[in-house]
């Protein structure tokens, strides 16, 4: 086999983990769609919000030590402790749930029952409050995210490709770490969406509002149930993510790469997450390895959504998703 | 009663009266947005300057100063709204830290009679003062910088780089791909090969570049980055092993906030300068007296002596030392914005100048001139030691190949004259 073609094989490979990493953000997306019918334009935000927590949490800073300091004329900074990452992100876990709660009284309460624009405006709101509050409480530096995942070249992985193909392919620890994160995530996801008495609650919810709240199902514990599932997977996301690049504010930015993920994939489809991630991934990678270089390259952001275009053209609904019939 | 009713006489005659009056430096600063990691810095820097010239030396010539922040989010239009709503404030001179802004500005600014300053970022044929009378771009831009980079890799080739292969990194954006012509001029001169590797905004995801590099093995790559493109791109190096000291970005490419997440794995990595870092200079203890400890800081006082917080220092003493110059120029204490052009154009830093701001060495000495507005193009290599944390200069100031350079900026001012029927004034 020529080098061309193992290049292309580790190409493709490396597509899969990145479709992967978009997957991750793609979840949190769906999760709250199949829940309520709500496109949440804040999922990104929370994904930032959620590390920068996490980063503060583990190594003791002080929320809003700035605004304390510049009021009060103060010099606050750190509380003087790292905790352990596991610690750490429990409790941001917490955090976010507690978020979910509060997101459930002062916005979506007072917006049952209205139209799916009214609430994919409010998570608009939601997306600017929540990046207004990260900064105010964390800072709008730079932070390093270590919760000792490994990052750099799976020397294993090159040496036994070499050994047998005479070509080391590159994989990235971190990558082969979120490719098993998400596999765990969508594995309990779907069994939890499909076996348990919430996950039924929950798919009944996203039918009909009313019609759940008719047979006793608590639409307010199933927001909260799902928002606080959601805030969970943006910590996910955020975790990889922010390993990756360290924790900013663009971070947020990763929402636009789970867009062409959802509109293949399907937006209410949790395994549709991870094929249109994958499908995603792969694709774009090849297209900038075999198209690129004739048109100058950095087509990737592009053609993801162009390949999303095409598979709608096809499937409206995605690959996955539920094909909606409306009567009149 | 009485004494009621001539209280307040007073205060409608304070009311009444003008004005002191202040030299105005607007600062079109992005705070917000997933720049600002970048941008509070450079803010920081730029405001506590002015605040250490009001609070230790009464302003300038006596005149206070007072910087007007508008938030940019470093979005174009944004900027431009920034620009229309403090222009009439008594701006004299504009910093619009974005090359998308300058290029918005670039007109308006002449139509109004303001002067830009674009320190190390905007247009680079700016450089040209007979077709761009209100721009500045000294004391470097781009192509002096991508120059200045080659200058190093020949200094560390004995001067031969034939044959060598160089990468060059960039955003896909105007900015990123300012360097490609000068870098296309270079490779004939000198015989090294060069590849183009474009990254999408905002260049989170870069795995296709380094699958390339990985597989290409340029002998160097260069970095035109912004934001997280920067920071990923230091990571991905650091993953397939690319050896970091021959991996040198620009000077936009070069903070603190660009290595710190890689960790250890970004050590040696290198970066353009046109300014020097750390705080081992005089002026430092004056910030920390007159501005940090007395609560007059613009930020928290964390980010003093950073490289984008010495950079907006260097810009705002860059904007006194002219205001200054204008001052002498015109015999007024009370500059308008067209002196301060005047002033802008007759700037000279000295050594001995910088000395006695408390600066020594913080930047190349130069002069600007009618016909260069773009300075010398001097910049050193700094190199992170992940270690110690810090940056450090390595080398000597470089200058920059103008016997290429200077034709390209003839030629796009030219071409931008041409397109706005402006006639080139006559510096002679």
């Amino acid at each position: 086999m020529s080098e061309q073609f193992y290049f292309a094989l580790e190409v493709m490979m490396n597509g899969l983990m990145a479709g992967v990493m978009y997957s991750l953000v793609a979840l949190g997306f769906v999760l709250i769609f199949k829940a309520s019918g709500i496109f949440n334009y804040a999922q990104g935000v929370m994904a930032l919000f959620a590390a920068l927590t996490l980063v503060g949490i583990q190594k003791g800073e002080i929320p809003f030590a700035h605004v304390i300091n510049a009021t009060f004329g103060t010099n606050l900074s750190t509380f003087g402790w790292e905790l352990p990452s596991i610690v750490a992100i429990v409790l941001t876990a917490a955090v976010m749930i507690l978020m979910a709660v509060l997101i459930e009284k002062y916005v979506l309460k007072h917006l049952v029952n209205q139209e799916p624009i009214i609430l994919f405006m409010a998570t608009i709101g939601l997306a600017f409050f929540l990046e207004g509050l990260g900064d105010l409480m964390w800072g709008s530096e730079i932070k390093k995210l270590d919760v000792g995942l490994p990052q750099g070249i799976s020397e294993t992985i090159e040496t036994v490709t070499n050994n047998w193909f005479g070509y080391g392919f590159f994989i990235d620890r971190l990558d082969i770490i979120a490719a098993v994160v998400a596999a765990i995530l969508v594995t309990s996801l779907t069994l939890f969406s499909k076996y348990t008495k919430q996950g039924r609650a929950l798919r009944a919810v996203a039918d009909d509002h009313q019609a759940a709240l008719s047979v006793g199902i608590s639409l307010r514990f199933i927001w909260v149930l799902v928002w606080s599932i959601a805030g969970f997977v943006a910590l996910v996301a955020g975790i990889m993510w922010g390993t990756k690049s360290g924790v900013q504010f663009s971070l947020s930015l990763i929402a636009l790469k789970a867009l062409p993920v959802l509109m293949l994939g399907g937006f209410t489809s949790i395994p549709g997450a991870i094929v249109g991630g994958l499908i995603i991934g792969v694709g774009e990678k090849l297209f900038e390895f075999l198209v690129g270089p004739m048109v100058g390259g950095a087509t990737e952001n592009w053609f993801a959504y162009v390949l999303a275009l095409v598979f709608l053209v096809f499937r409206p609904q995605g690959l996955f998703g539920e094909k909606i019939i409306e009567r009149v | 009663m009485k004494l009621k009713l001539a209280t307040l006489a007073v205060a409608a005659v304070m009311a009444a009266a003008p004005a002191m009056a202040e030299l105005v430096f607007p600062s079109l600063s992005y705070r917000t947005g997933p720049y600002a990691a970048g941008g509070a810095p450079f803010a920081d820097g730029y405001a506590d300057y002015f605040t250490l010239l009001n609070e230790r030396d009464g302003g300038i010539g006596g005149v206070k100063t007072k910087v007007i922040e508008c938030e940019t989010g470093y979005n174009t239009e944004k900027g431009v709204e920034c620009y229309e709503s403090t222009k009439g404030e008594g701006a004299l001179v504009y910093q619009p830290l974005s090359t998308g802004i300058t290029y918005q500005l670039i007109p308006k600014a002449e139509a109004d009679g303001i002067p830009l300053h674009t320190m190390g970022y905007g247009r680079t044929s700016a450089a040209d003062g007979t077709v761009f009378k209100w721009a500045f771009n000294y004391p470097a831009n781009y192509w002096q910088g991508a120059s200045d980079a080659v200058d190093h890799i020949l200094d560390i080739n004995g001067g031969d780089i034939k044959g060598k292969k160089i990468a060059l990194l960039y955003h896909n954006s105007a900015y990123g791909k300012e360097p490609i012509r000068t870098l296309e001029e270079l490779s004939k001169k000198h015989g090294f090969d060069l590849s183009l590797i474009p990254v999408d905004h905002p260049g989170q995801e870069q795995k296709s570049q380094w699958l390339q590099i990985r597989r290409e093995k340029p002998d160097y790559v260069l970095m035109w980055g912004w934001g997280v493109m920067n920071q990923v791109a230091i990571q991905e190096a650091a993953n397939i092993r690319f050896p970091m000291d021959h991996f040198i970005g620009i000077w936009w490419s070069g903070s603190e906030n660009d290595v710190l997440p890689a960790g250890d794995a970004a050590n040696g990595y290198k970066a353009l300068n046109f300014h020097a870092v750390g705080k081992d200079f005089p002026i430092f203890a004056d910030i920390q007296k007159y501005v940090v400890d007395a609560g007059k800081a613009a930020g928290s006082g964390d980010n003093v002596g950073t490289v984008l917080y010495n950079r907006g220092l260097y810009a705002a003493m860059l904007a006194a030392e002219a205001a200054k110059k204008a001052q002498e120029l015109s015999g007024k204490k009370d500059i308008t914005p067209g002196d301060m052009r005047d002033g802008m154009e007759a700037l000279e830093i000295t050594e001995a100048r910088m000395t006695e701001l408390g600066m020594p060495g913080f930047g190349p000495s130069f002069k600007v001139s009618c016909a260069n507005h773009g300075g010398p193009g001097k910049a050193a290599i700094q190199q992170w030691d992940a270690a110690a944390k810090k940056w450090t200069i390595v080398t000597d100031f470089y200058a920059p190949d103008m016997d290429v350079i200077q034709p390209l900026i003839k030629a796009d001012a030219e071409a931008y004259a041409k397109e706005n029927n402006i006639t080139p004034r006559s510096c002679n």
